[in-house]
């Protein structure tokens, strides 16, 4: 099937974004990140380990060269700060394609809109092509997109709840006055939620923890993988119309 | 400063000693590091990896080492 999503002018097959924060080890990490399919992983920027830099590195077990690297902010709370990391991030990776959040607060690591929008503007004006982590808010996600933002995610519940999509018809709004691709970040808890982002007709999904905080990651990895594709043909396919009262599925004629 | 031949710089927020005129790329070897696995910022302003082999290290620097790790 010849259904692709392109961001920034680079084009993907698979429509799951996973994180890798979390798994217990870089092996269960590689694991779960191929049995998803993914073809983009979320990666943060921290100081090296200068007191034991031998360590074995996310690289040495995710190959850069074969899955896009997407920088993220995460743990930023000012746009200075994230485009400080960005700007770090550019220059250890090479690449321009990063994932902006700047967070509002701790408690619920909603993102503040305001440091937001000012950090994608002024990460654009440098070149940057930013996937931006916003609010599930229609005009929020309008503003990003005029401010040169290359993706909006809005976010389906707060970050590492599981809760699920909340609010389907702002997504769906979203969705609907989007000219860039629009994916899911945050919220999801199992497959069935992100089969909900796909049906509300989402280019794709990010997840870290309801993959990594599973019983099983590698399993729970391939549940989502199906669960982003089964999502994305019921959208393609066209759900059927709901009706208020039951439509009985064997005719009525010819009845004894 | 101090006259042996060292100078003072913090390396991720923490005091360092090195020798005086080594290059960015030295004092990550010097650390450890693989210079093309990790990204340098010296006094708030990125260090081009290109040009880690030539910037001096000057008495006084501040220095931030990064590299990727797992995130989400």
């Amino acid at each position: 099937m010849g259904d692709t999503w392109t961001v920034a002018g680079r084009t993907f097959t698979s429509r799951l974004i996973v994180g890798t924060g979390k798994y217990k080890s870089f092996e269960q990490n590689a694991a779960a990140v191929a049995a998803s399919g993914a073809q983009i992983v979320t990666v943060a920027v921290r100081r090296v380990n200068i007191s034991d830099p031998g360590q074995p590195l996310l690289t040495d077990f995710i190959d850069p060269k074969k899955i896009t690297y997407l920088p993220n902010t995460a743990g930023c709370f000012t746009a200075e700060e994230a485009i400080r990391t960005l700007r770090l991030a550019r220059e250890a990776g090479g690449w321009e394609l990063v994932k902006l959040e700047v967070l509002g607060e701790a408690k619920t690591l909603y993102p503040d809109m305001r440091e937001t929008l000012k950090a994608t503007g002024i990460l654009v004006a440098e070149g940057f092509k930013p996937m931006v982590y916003c609010v599930d808010d229609p005009i929020a996600a309008r503003q990003l997109e005029e401010a040169g933002a290359v993706a909006i995610m809005p976010l389906g519940a707060p970050i590492g709840s599981g809760l699920g999509i909340q609010n389907r018809v702002t997504i769906r709004l979203i969705v609907e006055g989007a000219n860039v691709p629009v994916l899911v970040d945050a919220g999801v808890g199992t497959a069935s939620d992100a089969s909900v982002a796909m049906e509300l007709g989402c280019d794709g999904v990010l997840m870290n923890t309801a993959i990594a905080e599973a019983k099983d990651p590698v399993m729970m990895a391939r549940a989502m993988k199906l669960a982003v594709e089964s999502g994305r043909l019921a959208y393609l396919a066209g759900r059927m119309g709901r009706r208020r009262y039951a439509d009985p599925s064997s005719p009525l004629a010819g009845l004894i | 400063m101090v006259h042996d031949g060292t100078i003072s710089i913090q390396v991720n927020g923490a005091h360092r000693r090195v020798a005086q005129g080594i290059s960015v790329a030295q004092l990550a070897v010097e650390l450890g590091l693989e210079p093309s696995r990790v990204a340098v910022e010296r006094n708030l302003e990125i260090v081009p990896r290109s040009t880690l082999g030539e910037v001096v290290v000057e008495d006084g620097d501040d220095f931030e080492i990064v590299t990727f790790v797992g995130g989400g």
